[in-house]
């Protein structure tokens, strides 16, 4: 009996909170399960993490334009133990290396493509009231905040944070200080964050779909969300197995990385022995090469939305560009060990990679000469958004082309580790990619905000950026090209070959600069935008996906109506229409 | 704010979010112990020597381990079973049993590693004990965050089966996919680390 009260005491509780609207600050902007809070959480830290993530990288390119300078200022407040008279050790540009890559793959760029769009475009891009577990949703983004936490702490660390590299190799990292432990347990949140969340975007897609929302009906960003979404499923586990095995080997004191008569500085390590150091490359590489498209889809997949849009055309040939996309997505876990030819494993490996990296390159040739085609008789409307999705075509088209001879067995020899590489996979993740999202901030903003964000900064923000891009990675490809290794502390200054270069360095860095001084106007249009901006309605791009038929800002529960997705996603400039967009979500 | 289909099965899949999700997240696992496995094959083609697992380990205690393992997997499903059939005080028989036998498998597991280290077997003496204690270590997680779940709902969660219960019969069947998982794991543990 008294069982029974309790149930029906619990019950009028339980339906009191399901309707109750309004939350306390805490529930409604930080502890939040609402898809649009949280995809705007990851947004923020995600920008932030970039920011930082670049200001390492303008320290370093101090010490690579002028090495051993004394770095005014900023090299006092850094303190002695990292620049001694303003000096940069060599420990601490190590340190920044590592923790630059890090931050700016796993911190930076994912949260911010994956985490942030995802999360906010995908569950209404479909018609969803939400993501299919929410407390998941909320249990991801706070992972990934506690993997940034613990990677920013082991700044903190004695010795320092992670110096070997955002891949870790072995057995230097196993002998680095202990700020690789903190890297190697922030991973293993941040793999945590996104098993979750790929889980639930996988999910949400499946069956929160609209009604008539079949697949060939998505907007090709929910098929590159989906896509991504398997590739961190199934390729973030190995390296979660990865991270246990060398966290093993340095508080465990095993050997799986560690082989048999191993000597460091002059010491004969005092280990078992017997371990395989290549098998870390091998697990490293089996997520990071997919981690290269997780990095890169979501970004194409804004920009098809964007030229669509803007083109006021359907996307040229959407069906290839899906079969491509799956394939690339399928392909990319056979292609790991092309960043390995150099280690030794053996010709016939060499082999197959090659060729499986020479067939990959054509699914995204493709995708991008759909992109490019689109384009073709369109009456193209020049705004911000579509400046960064234009801009990302040929900075993806540089990236893409030069990774060509990387692939090929014979000629990565000479350039494998030179700045040719930095640059190239450069130019695919950072005018490629970020100017990908930053389209995706400029598109998406009127959604999030009810308000656009002003023209003429963004006009400005993108000319300068555009431009400043290119002064810091063209002159990589010419600084490889002559031999200078990515590795060097003085950015080759010691070498008698590297001279006829070296003045490269210094535009490199100039060009760094001067890029951060370009985001100041993305910077305040973003947060004088949100209060200021101009006021917009529901649909201000006049596009045709379902996105735009919620209000702006969308309520908790997104739509007023159950929307209904009636055709395809792309219905611009239909022949005898009345308008020249018909939205999907109209009968 | 209600999420469609977390109970009912939507019609054109037909199946509901929670099993979509759970058979995920194996794949994920099925990843992550495939790479530890990987591993193990990888060290073991490159070492000059390489134990026999019933040479250092103990066979009979992981016979004895495997046969109360898949007792669990069998209490677990009839657990499920009892749900379906309305049968809420068989439910709790069943699961408590399931949470039980993993206890077991747990003890047994701390006798079986004080005794290596008792003899001086560390994961540093070599690599065969490095990927037996790592393999194993890993797997017993798993194992206490199975009987975590379903400790909770054989206690406080079961409350959801007086206001929901095709619900809570979702989510028992879920964490039971889940603890057939772990069980599969040792299986496929068993014999690679004790008797090859």
């Amino acid at each position: 009996m008294s069982e029974h009260a309790a149930v029906a005491g619990a019950k009028p509780h339980a339906a009191h909170e399901a309707h109750h609207e309004e939350l306390g600050f805490w529930r409604k902007y930080v502890f939040s399960v609402d898809h649009k809070v949280i995809g705007i959480q990851y947004a923020v830290t995600g920008l932030l993490f970039l920011f930082f993530g670049f200001s390492l990288m303008m320290l370093m390119r101090w010490q690579l334009a002028y090495p051993g300078a004394a770095l005014p200022l900023l090299g006092r407040i850094l303190g002695e133990s990292r620049m001694p008279g303003g000096t940069m050790l060599p420990e601490f540009y190590n340190e920044l290396g590592a923790m630059h890559g890090t931050i700016m793959v796993f911190l930076g760029v994912v949260p911010l493509a994956v985490g942030g769009f995802g999360n906010f475009v995908l569950p209404l891009q479909i018609g969803a009231p939400d993501m299919a577990f929410p407390r998941l949703n909320m249990l991801s983004y706070w992972s990934f905040f506690l993997g940034g936490v613990t990677m920013l702490a082991s700044f903190f660390a004695p010795g320092g944070a992670a110096q070997s590299g955002w891949t870790s190799y072995t057995p230097l990292s196993v002998y680095a200080s202990s700020g690789q432990t903190w890297w190697l347990i922030g991973m293993v949140f941040l793999i945590t964050s996104s098993l979750l969340g790929a889980i639930n975007f996988i999910t949400t897609t499946i069956q929160l779909r609209a009604k008539g929302l079949t697949f060939m009906r998505f907007p090709f960003f929910v098929w590159a969300q989906l896509v991504t979404a398997f590739l961190l499923l199934l390729a973030f586990p190995p390296l979660e197995a990865a991270a246990v095995l060398q966290l093993m080997d340095r508080v465990a004191g095993t050997s799986f990385f560690l082989p048999t008569g191993l000597v460091v500085s002059g010491q004969p390590l005092t280990n078992a022995g017997g371990g395989n150091t290549l098998l870390w490359q091998h697990l490293f590489w089996f997520l990071a090469h997919p981690e290269v498209y997780v990095l890169i889809l979501p970004a194409m997949g804004i920009v098809a939305e964007i030229i669509a849009n803007n083109t006021r055309k359907p996307l040229w040939g959407y069906r290839s560009m899906v079969y491509s996309l799956v394939f690339l997505g399928f392909m990319s876990f056979i292609v790991w060990a092309h960043h390995m030819f150099m280690t030794g494993m053996g010709t016939a490996m060499a082999a197959f990679f090659q060729t499986t990296t020479m067939i990959i390159s054509i699914p995204s040739v493709v995708i991008l000469t759909a992109l490019i085609l689109s384009l073709w008789g369109g009456s193209i409307r020049f705004n911000t958004p579509m400046l960064f999705a234009l801009g990302f075509l040929p900075m993806f088209g540089i990236g893409g082309l030069t990774g060509l001879p990387l692939g090929l067995n014979v000629a990565d020899i000479p350039l494998h580790d030179t700045y040719y590489v930095i640059g190239h996979f450069h130019y695919v993740v950072a005018p490629g990619t970020i100017f990908g999202l930053f389209a995706g901030v400029y598109f998406w903003f009127p959604k999030a905000t009810g308000r656009r964000m002003n023209e003429t900064l963004g006009v400005i923000h993108f000319i300068g950026s555009f431009i400043c891009m290119n002064v810091i990675f063209m002159p990589m490809f010419l600084l490889g090209m002559a031999g200078v290794s990515r590795r060097l502390y003085d950015g080759g200054a010691a070498y008698d070959f590297a001279q006829p270069v070296l003045h490269l360095n210094v535009v490199s860095s100039w060009g760094a600069w001067m890029l951060a001084l370009f985001q100041l106007p993305f910077i305040f249009n973003f947060f004088w935008s949100i209060w200021k901006g101009a006021r917009t309605e529901e649909n201000p791009w006049h596009a045709t996906t379902l996105e735009w038929a919620a209000p702006s800002p969308p309520p908790h529960g997104n739509f007023l109506q159950v929307p209904q997705a009636y055709r395809g996603p792309y219905e611009y400039s239909v022949p005898g229409a009345a308008k020249d967009f018909v939205p999907q979500y109209e009968a | 704010m209600d999420i469609p289909y977390t109970v009912e099965l939507r019609r054109d899949t037909g199946l509901n979010n929670g099993k979509i999700g759970i058979w995920l997240f194996l794949a994920s696992e099925v990843m992550l112990f495939g790479a530890l496995f990987a591993t193990y094959i990888l060290l073991r083609t490159g070492a000059q020597t390489w134990p026999r697992g019933d040479t250092i380990l103990n066979v009979p205690l992981a016979t004895f381990n495997t046969i109360v393992l898949i007792s669990s997997s069998v209490t677990m499903v009839m657990a499920w079973a009892s749900l379906m059939r309305g049968r809420f005080g068989t439910f709790r028989l069943y699961m408590g049993g399931t949470v039980l036998l993993g206890f077991v498998f747990l003890v047994v597991k701390y006798f079986e590693y004080s005794h290596k280290f008792h003899d001086g077997l560390f994961p540093s003496t070599n690599n065969f004990l490095a990927i037996y204690f790592t393999l194993t270590g890993l797997h017993m997680l798993h194992v206490m965050g199975g009987m975590a779940v379903n400790a909770y709902f054989w206690g406080p969660g079961a409350k959801q089966w007086k206001t929901d219960p095709a619900w809570f019969t979702n989510r028992v069947e879920n964490s039971g996919l889940f603890w057939h998982f772990v069980d599969l794991v040792w299986i496929f543990l068993f014999p690679t680390l004790y008797l090859l």
